[in-house]
């Protein structure tokens, strides 16, 4: 069937800001739909909230709308744009949930736009329980007994029927929200009573607990003829209980026979005919270990982080084939883009294996559980691949960056086996290395199935791991040893550990015996077709692939590895523009990158795809092999700038600024003295290694002061200290690892933070704008609200803030990017960081200026000057409108994570309100966050003595919005004092009703509840704030928080019809 | 000439301890014996050796599917042929003897890049490793198989040799390589004398009271299985039955069964299969049946490159434009520039080359796919067409 003449101007919602469960996949997903849509001439207009995409490029789609995503903001811009389809299924689940939500009010068939892709009818067959359940029964697809029940009572009469445990899973949520599994009354009630409060329509599944049997998935496709094709399915090591975001997974499945597989891919391909599904789909089943009986756990009908990882897995461009189905393309007449011969009709087969690994925040959040269940909590994930088992496991552990390079990582020696066995109970993300250690301590794989109900082929990988740690430790290092080692993808640091030796050691054994990196390419068909698609992973002991290339010039970009708290999508959108921006000039471009889930990590973005862990070793083997002219490490985050050092030992050439001059930003030695050379003031402070050290440094400056490691990224272990025994604390905290460079202990100012990102060519500086942080320092400038073009300092002070970045860029001789942070204390300026690369803002502030940075850094970084470029150097004019950046949390998602604003970054994403004045602006930032304000105008204050004062003209303005004002004890009196009406409420120790009995009652919109100077201490507080949290109350740490959703809430009351921003039109303007 | 060195063996010579993982399901002594694979325009990769010890020549294949190695060992397709699994990691869930498609494995060879170390599975017998040597098949393991299946699809399919022997001579070796052909393979795979496979209507009762005379040329169980399953009774012939035979026997249909080797060496079942053609009993073939059936009626066949082996085949049905993946295994393909359309049609073809993948005959009752209907291993999605068949039956 050919391309439906009808469909010409197509909205594509995007997914909104980056949270667990829904993260920069969609990106990936979105980005690929809107240049297939694009490919086919179609006008493509794009909403999305959240600016660090790529997808929201003005050179991705038409039009573009970084607006909240609201049904009335979608309404609007329907109005506006008169699109004549909707795209739902490329924006997750928020994206697919606002499209039912148009389509249920009957906006869409007033207004002539057709669903594109699978109907509503068969979203609602899929997602809504009872539907889907009924659906699955009429075509004889088993589910686990379950039943849809809408309040509590019912959940427990149905769990006393089936038996306990139970699942609970609440409809229309993500990454499994609010669900989790109940093992007695009381959890379920628990359990219940907030999966309720989450889903969108009141409803949660209770269903027999399945945990235990083998979770598997299909990644199904379907055109609208009805012809379908499985992608690839996938198997979790984790079985069924732990959500498959944070389940470790392996592509094909690997423990089952073709008659389990093609039970369960007949099965899928039945579910999606029934559902008349056109596009991609996810099934997840549940099989049984011991028997063919099988569950279909759930249904997924649009593009999904599995679909990403699929396509990624198999070399299938998922959401690029979706789009055209959604077109009314039929599967065979779409080419297969990878062989350039065959169709997407045909099922992709590999000839290697592929491992995934979640990326767990519980570095950042160190007070969580670790404990893994159905509610996800990654904020990204890694995938390596190699025609090994062991090797892919290897290479995805190193893929991490946690500290972790093999199976001994974490070290458990200590625990016994009895010990050993009872942690194995436990499930969180050590347990592959408890298992590890058990099968060292020759615990039999029974056992461990046992417990763990973990396949006995991958504890027999594990072991075999284990086995050649020990070989290896036991020696003597054969060259026949090393080569198998190799093959299993032991790092040659490891092997040095295991055998004694120097990491130089192993290297050059290696060499010396040609035991080198081969590079094979993933080409969707097992070689049987020639495929020109320079998508490729490592193998040692085999024949490399490699089509050798010899063009003018070669450059190598090194990704941002996965997405984590501190370091996400924005690096990435950083790399693909500069890859595509060497690409215009000329250049072959190279990318190196492990992270399944972004946008760089798509075939066609770079001239080759390295699909490879960013160590230093593995970065050398692509090196050996390609010979770049030079290499790119300021775009990819901190995980780039680590490998500098190690890529000019390898020779290659660091294109821009200089190693030594990040080594001086970074260096607290250097950087003082570039200070002093540009007469620039700091915050006074010094460097340590020890807690007696910090103390010293701590107490010469005066309480409070700043403790951070250096050479991190997000605040990483960042932290405010009052106190001897605060120091004592945090430096334990960070020198939990092993420490390459100094601590820095500063004094503590508060003041105004003020950032720049700006562009130098050595001689000139671009400041495309200067923004400001509503919170004051303290808070990490990614959990800040940040706002350009800054709206409350000096022409004065912003003169100063562009002399002082002229001089510093100047100083360190930068090429390229830098980003600099300030303190504005009056008309005092000081210089809190400088950091010459790329940063968190830059697509937020290349977006607002319509100033391509990226673009500009990399044609600066190949030799233009800014002048050329058309550009005048310096502070750039302001627009004449305003765009705010609100961080987003997902704290709900990590069980006993602290909440409170501090140094170190929380927030996993974010997302832009922008608009003629401050005030809109603001208001539709909030809007975006999902801060839909007043419902029941009950809050909650809390605070500590000195945010007291401010807290009175806060509850005053909140107040006159018409909202009731509980607060504690001593709050109560500061504010009835003032003339503010609050009205007193117990502490939780105190008798009922408490403070937490008001929050649990869910009358209550906001809390505010400013923690003690520095961490803090009380368990009430943080109570408080993790109840506010779970019960889906809002709850702000910081008083300019505060203050500014009292002035958005102010300015909502008199708000009107929002005015929409095309951010397309912007960077027209700004280019031309 | 290329020579592929060994890799994952750890041995020359010095003893590794038992425990120490080689690359390979193989403990003990054993572990350390080379093994070569030797094509022949000369290249040599060097692995470990598996399964049975024996030498063999033969015609190197690839397939390509991910699932169900023992599916393709026990495929009778691949008599006179040594099969190369492109997937890497074969025998993780070990072997379910219930799950072979017929008595025993016929590749002359097994060349895979490793073998589990353990199965696992809880319908698991044997390892693969046992289930070869009980059957007497050499293999190869540790060898680069995406390396040698690249020469395979540039160089199209080549006969070698599986040997243990070090001193192995090229000049002696490769004329023998040459020369080999997999010959009149029909009648070795074919089963004895005639039998009947009884209904089960396990799948539904749709094919009930209905007789069909199978034909085996090679015939994979899942074939009389699939039939049996939909309530047919089901009488399977050796190949070299007489029509006239199996006429008397007055079936309501018959089928013509998968088998290996090239269709025009099966002259006198060709003969045969024309009076089965001439008679006006309903007919469904598949793979060499479905060659057999278009060389009788004035068609012809020839050798593909390299051939389609695998489980991810997209073939497209002319009459609905509907796409299949299907399971495939086939070497020869008919010629759809010398099809004479009174006789028969294009009824599918293969989206990803264009090849023939069925024909449907001309004021006949009769349809014949190249693919596999019958699946195992692979996928199951054009299984409807033995209810096509029942219903050609029922008409």
């Amino acid at each position: 069937m050919p391309k439906n003449p009808n469909v010409k101007r197509v909205l594509v919602i995007g997914s909104g800001p980056i949270v667990i469960g829904q993260a920069a996949e969609f990106d990936y997903a979105g980005t690929q739909a809107c240049r297939s849509l694009k490919e086919e001439g179609m006008e493509v207009i794009l909403v999305n909230s959240n600016p660090a995409t790529i997808m929201t490029d003005g050179d991705i789609a038409d039009k573009v709308y970084i607006e909240p995503l609201t049904a009335k903001v979608l309404e609007q811009i329907i109005l506006k744009e008169k699109p004549d389809s909707l795209l739902p299924n490329m924006g997750g689940q928020a994206g697919l949930n606002l499209g039912m939500e148009l389509d249920e009010s009957g906006f869409l068939s007033a207004h002539g736009v057709t669903l594109l892709g699978t109907t509503a009818k068969t979203i609602r067959k899929a997602e809504d329980r009872l539907e889907f359940k009924e659906t699955m029964e009429k075509i004889g697809e088993p589910c686990a007994p379950s039943l849809v029940v809408e309040n509590i009572e019912d959940g427990v009469a149905f769990a006393r029927e089936i038996g306990y445990p139970v699942v609970l899973r609440p409809a229309y949520t993500l990454g499994g929200s609010g669900g989790g599994i109940a093992h007695n009354q009381a959890e379920l009630e628990e359990i219940l009573a907030n999966g309720l409060r989450l889903s969108r329509v009141g409803q949660v599944l209770v269903e027999r607990c399945i945990a235990g049997w083998k979770e598997i998935e299909y990644e199904v496709m379907r055109d609208s003829a009805g012809n379908c094709i499985t992608v690839c399915n996938m198997e979790n090591i984790d079985p069924v209980g732990v959500h498959t975001g944070d389940s470790i997974v392996v592509a094909p499945s690997q423990t089952l026979g073709d008659k389990e597989y093609q039970m369960l891919r007949s099965s899928a391909l039945n579910i999606i005919n029934e559902l008349e599904i056109t596009g991609g789909c996810n099934v997840q089943f549940a099989l049984h270990p011991e028997s063919f009986e099988y569950c279909v756990i759930e249904v997924n009908p649009r593009v999904s982080r599995s679909s990403a990882l699929a396509s990624k897995a198999t070399g299938y461009p998922i959401a690029k084939v979706a789009a055209k189905i959604a077109l009314g393309y039929t599967l065979d007449e779409i080419k297969n883009a990878i062989t350039g011969k065959t169709y997407a009709s045909f099922e992709p087969t590999l000839d290697y294996c592929v491992v995934k690994i979640p990326r767990l925040p519980f570095d950042k959040f160190i007070t969580a559980k670790r404990t893994l269940t159905t509610q996800m909590k990654a904020t990204g994930e890694v995938m390596s691949i190699a025609n090994n088992f062991e090797g892919a496991l290897m290479k995805a552990i190193r893929s991490l960056e946690q500290h972790v390079d093999c199976l001994r990582s974490y070290d458990f020696s200590a625990l016994s086996a009895e010990e050993l066995l009872e942690r194995m109970r436990i499930v969180d993300d050590q347990r592959i290395y408890i298992i590890a250690e058990a099968i060292r301590k020759g615990v039999d794989y029974d056992t461990i199935h046992e417990i763990t109900m973990v396949d006995r082929w991958f504890i027999d990988k594990i072991a075999i791991l284990t086995e050649m740690e020990a070989a290896l430790e036991k020696g003597p290092l054969t060259v026949e040893l090393l080569k198998e080692a190799k093959r299993m993808e032991f790092p040659d640091n490891v092997i040095a550990r295991l055998t004694g030796k120097m990491e130089e050691e192993i290297r050059q054994m290696r060499y010396e015996n040609g035991i080198v990196a081969a590079f094979k390419m993933v080409d969707t068909c097992a070689a049987e077709f020639e495929a020109s698609t320079p998508y490729y992973y490592s193998v040692f002991g085999s024949e490399t692939e490699v089509v050798e290339t010899h063009p003018k010039k070669k450059v190598l970009v090194l990704g941002s590895g996965p997405i984590r708290i501190g370091q996400g999508i924005e690096f990435d959108y950083c790399s693909v523009h500069a890859t595509w921006a060497f690409a215009r000039e000329g250049y072959e471009t190279i990318i190196i990158n492990n992270n399944p889930e972004t946008v760089s990590t798509d075939f066609d973005i770079a001239d080759k795809l390295y699909f490879e862990p960013l160590t230093p070793e593995d970065v050398e083997n692509i090196v050996n092999v390609e010979k770049p002219d030079g290499a790119v490490v300021q775009f990819g985050g901190q995980t780039a700038i680590k490998l500098t050092e190690s890529l000019m030992k390898m020779g290659v050439p660091i294109l821009g600024t200089k190693a030594e001059d990040v080594d001086a930003a970074e260096d607290r030695e250097l950087f003082d003295k570039i200070l002093e050379e540009t007469q620039i003031p700091r915050a006074a402070g010094g460097t340590v290694y020890t807690a007696e050290e910090a103390k010293e440094v701590a107490n010469r400056l005066g309480y409070p002061v700043l403790v951070r490691p250096s050479y991190v990224l997000g605040g990483q272990g960042m932290q405010i200290a009052i106190s001897d025994t605060e120091i004592e604390e945090f430096m334990a905290v960070i020198n939990r690892y092993e420490q390459d460079h100094p601590i820095l202990v500063d004094k503590y100012l508060q003041g105004k933070e003020l950032e720049v990102d700006a562009v130098c060519d050595g001689t000139d500086i671009l400041i495309p704008g200067i923004m400001e942080h509503i919170e004051r320092t303290g808070v990490h400038s990614g959990d800040s609200i940040s706002v350009y073009p800054a709206p409350t300092v000096s022409e004065k002070v912003k003169e100063i803030i562009a002399e002082y970045s002229r001089r510093l860029a100047k100083a360190l001789h930068v090429i390229g990017l830098i980003n600099i942070q300030f303190i504005a204390m009056g008309d005092e300026v000081y210089v809190i960081e400088v950091n010459p690369r790329s940063s968190r803002t830059v697509p937020y502030i290349s977006k607002v200026t319509g100033i391509p940075i990226v673009d500009l850094a990399t044609e600066v970084i190949i030799g233009k000057k800014i002048r050329d470029l058309g550009y005048e150097p310096g502070l750039q004019p302001a627009a004449d409108y305003f765009a705010v950046k609100m961080p987003v949390f997902s704290f709900e998602k990590i069980r006993g994570a602290e909440i409170s604003l501090g140094p170190e970054m929380k927030s996993t994403g974010e997302c832009l309100g922008i608009a003629k004045t401050f005030n809109e602006a603001l208001y539709k930032a909030f809007l975006g966050a999902g801060v839909n304000l007043p419902r029941h105008k009950q809050m909650i204050i809390t605070v500590k003595d000195a945010d007291k004062g401010e807290a009175i003209e806060v509850a005053r303005r909140f107040e006159k919005l018409g909202y009731i004002i509980y607060a504690t004890r001593s709050t109560a009196a500061a504010l009835n004092e003032a003339g503010v009406k609050a009205r007193k409420v117990n502490k939780i120790h105190q008798e009922s009703p408490t403070v937490m009995d008001l929050i649990l009652g869910h009358k209550i919109d906001l809390v505010i509840d400013t923690p003690t100077q520095g961490r803090d201490k009380s368990r009430d507080g943080f109570l408080i704030r993790r109840t506010s949290i779970e019960t889906g109350v809002n709850c702000i740490t910081a008083m300019d928080t505060a203050t500014a959703l009292v002035t958005s809430l102010e300015n909502a009351a008199s708000q009107g019809e929002l005015g929409l921003v095309d951010i397309a039109g912007i960077a027209r303007r700004g280019t031309g | 000439m290329k020579r592929y060195p060994s890799y994952d063996t750890i041995g020359g010579g010095q003893k590794t301890p038992p425990t120490l993982y080689c690359g390979v399901n193989i403990t003990g002594e054993m572990g350390s014996m080379k093994s070569f694979l030797i094509l022949e325009d000369g290249t040599v990769f060097e692995g470990s050796h598996i399964g049975a010890q024996k030498e063999i020549v033969s015609e190197i294949v690839f397939n390509t599917s991910m699932a169900g190695y023992l599916e393709v060992l026990t495929d009778p397709s691949y008599a006179g042929q040594a099969v190369c699994m492109t997937y890497p990691l074969i025998g993780n869930y070990g072997i379910c003897l219930e799950d072979m498609e017929s008595k025993r494995p016929w590749p002359d060879g097994f060349i895979v890049r490793e073998l589990s170390r353990i199965p696992s599975n809880f319908r698991c017998n044997i390892s693969i490793q046992q289930f070869l040597e009980e059957h007497g098949v050499p293999g190869i393991a540790g060898i680069d198989t995406r390396a040698l299946t690249r020469i395979l699809r540039e160089k199209g399919t080549m006969n070698g040799m599986i040997t243990t022997d070090e001193n192995y001579d090229l000049e002696q070796i490769i004329p023998r390589l040459k020369a080999y052909t997999t010959g009149k393979v029909v009648e070795r795979v074919s089963c004895v004398r005639k039998y009947t496979v009884a209904a089960t209507g396990a799948l539904s009762e749709s094919g009930a009271g209905l007789r069909v005379a199978l034909l085996d040329l090679g015939m994979k169980r899942n074939i009389a299985k699939s039939l049996a399953a939909r309530g047919c009774e089901v009488t399977v012939y050796p190949a070299k039955t007489a029509a006239a035979e199996i006429l008397g026997d007055k079936p309501d249909g018959i089928m013509l069964s998968n088998g290996p080797g090239d269709p025009k060496e099966c002259t006198a079942m060709i003969e045969e299969i024309r009076k089965l053609y001439e008679s006006d009993t309903p007919i469904f073939a598949i793979c060499l049946g479905h060659q057999l059936m278009a060389l009788a009626t004035g068609a012809d066949t020839f050798k593909m490159k390299y051939g389609h082996r695998g489980g991810n085949h997209p073939v497209k049905d002319l009459a609905t434009g509907r796409v299949y993946i299907s399971s495939q295994n086939h070497g020869y393909v008919v010629d759809m520039d010398k099809l004479d359309e009174k006789v028969a049609t294009p009824a599918f073809i293969n989206v990803n080359d264009g090849t023939n993948e069925g024909l449907s005959y001309t004021g006949k009752n009769i349809f014949t796919v190249q693919f596999h209907p019958e699946a195992c291993p692979g996928p199951q999605d054009s299984g409807f067409l033995f209810d096509r068949f029942i219903e050609m039956m029922r008409a």
